[in-house]
């Protein structure tokens, strides 16, 4: 990820800032600049979710790209938030409680780093609720 | 002075390494590291953990907690001797993730374990001159120890944020006073990883008298004597130091026993004695005085006298207190906290 793409999603990865649309009251994340089903018509706002949610699904990564070769084996998760919204991110807990169902939470963490000399990105991965 | 606490908030990492792991694997007398420490664990980041999200953390929970309006937050300073950074503030990243941004000043504090203290007085002083309604001050470390090193068993991570404010404080700060002097007990220069100290050095000339003097300016400033206090809270880089410094000035265990956190958590460095401090709120009463000193290597001790008000029954729910932070630790062995620490590179 390149700086500018960083900075530029930052608000989004922090605090799950997505968009609502107020006339058909669809909710996206990431952020849409139009409303896919009211089209035009749409009105578009920025929507800040709660940030509770359950997994969908989620795989555990054991051969990871090279930036996250650290990690593994980390859990990989589609949630759906509250709201309705459906989002890729690790969820951080043991191996043996992940399941489909699991209610979590978000919890800011570090999602990468460009090497010992680069930039940091922090933003929003997904806990166990009762943590 | 018309400042005080308007809410906090704590973050410790769930991971505990226990000092029998680091002894086993150094060949050292676990047992008797234990009995010179008064440490038996200490908490441990996880790998995608850092100052900044244990900030972050912290921080969160105390807005939340008091139910504050982020952009009431007029000024925002972590103090950390772990900044991810060199050059970039941690304090950035942390007003961002609260909402607090853009109306705000910033900044990071440095001061070994005294940072964090720094940051309250500071915020104290704006908030006094009316130049701020509210100011976040944050004590948070991931701590280094290089391994081997005596402070291996004890560097730990955690972080705590303090909102001081004029109006709905839930504890008033009746005083504060400093005793500084250039006393090179304890450094880290730049781009090392590890800290240096001076050993036994870092005790009499350091701690000992930085705490004792910083503590009797403040009682003689105030009037006070130690047994106007209900609780007392010195900074706890082991369990001896906190517990042998409070004798020394008069305080019972009793008084010190609430805050004295550093046995199950570790020194918590720009968050040790605020961590005893919010330990201590957790368990405070309506009108209980608290007396808290800090201490920073290099060296420097802030000492603060603290009035609890009838608030804190309203707030102290509404975010996770030390004890529940502390409870369900998840022990790991020595080479997963080596891959935590980052002391095993790819």
């Amino acid at each position: 990820m390149s700086v500018p793409r960083f900075w530029r999603r930052l608000k989004n990865l922090y605090n799950l800032i997505g968009t609502h649309c107020k006339k058909c009251g669809g909710f996206y994340y990431p952020p849409r600049n139009m409303c896919p089903r009211c089209r035009r018509n749409g009105v578009i706002v920025p929507f800040k979710y709660k940030g509770t949610g359950e997994v969908v699904t989620f795989t555990i990564v054991h051969s990871a790209a090279k930036d996250y070769a650290m990690l593994t084996p980390y859990i990989l998760a589609i949630i759906k938030l509250d709201e309705g919204p459906r989002l890729t991110s690790q969820v951080i807990c043991s191996h043996e409680d992940i399941h489909i169902g699991m209610k979590v939470k978000s919890a800011f963490r570090k999602l990468g780093e460009e090497s010992d000399r680069g930039m940091i990105y922090y933003g929003t991965k997904f806990i166990p609720l009762e943590n | 002075m018309s400042v005080g606490i308007v809410s906090y908030g704590v973050y410790i990492p769930r991971y505990r390494i226990k000092v029998e792991e680091i002894a086993k694997v150094w060949g050292a007398n676990a047992n008797s590291i234990i009995d010179g420490l008064m440490v038996y664990e200490k908490s441990v980041p996880d790998m995608d953990e850092d100052t900044i999200t244990i900030a972050v953390e912290a921080a969160r929970y105390a807005i939340n907690r008091a139910g504050i309006n982020p952009q009431k937050i007029g000024a925002l300073y972590t103090g950390s001797e772990s900044h991810p950074y060199a050059v970039k503030p941690s304090s950035t990243v942390v007003a961002e993730a609260v909402g607090a941004t853009p109306d705000l000043t910033l900044a990071d504090f440095e001061f070994a374990c005294k940072a964090g203290t720094a940051a309250i007085q500071t915020c104290m002083g704006m908030v006094d001159s009316d130049m701020i309604e509210l100011g976040m001050a944050i004590g948070s470390d991931v701590s280094q120890g290089a391994p081997g090193d005596a402070l291996e068993y004890t560097a730990a991570a955690g972080g705590v944020a303090y909102i001081i404010g004029k109006k709905n404080q839930v504890a008033k700060i009746e005083s504060t006073y400093s005793f500084t002097t250039d006393t090179p007990d304890f450094w880290r220069r730049e781009g090392m990883p590890y800290p240096e100290h001076g050993g036994r050095f870092t005790g009499e000339p350091g701690y000992f008298k930085h705490v004792t003097s910083a503590a009797q300016g403040l009682m003689k400033r105030m009037g006070t004597k130690p047994s106007d206090y209900d609780y007392a809270v010195f900074h706890q880089p082991n369990g001896k130091f906190p517990t042998r410094v409070a004798k020394m000035l008069g305080f019972t265990n009793e008084q010190i026993k609430p805050g004295l956190v550093v046995p199950r958590l570790g020194n918590t460095y720009s968050g040790s004695c605020m961590m005893g401090l919010a330990a201590t709120l957790d368990i405070a009463k309506p009108e209980d005085r608290i007396f808290m000193t800090s201490f920073g290597s290099g060296a420097g001790s802030d000492a603060f006298s603290f009035e609890v008000t009838d608030k804190i029954e309203k707030i102290r729910n509404g975010a996770p207190s030390v004890e529940k932070m502390l409870a369900n630790p998840v022990y790991i062995n020595y080479a997963t906290y080596a891959r935590h620490k980052g002391k095993i590179k790819l």
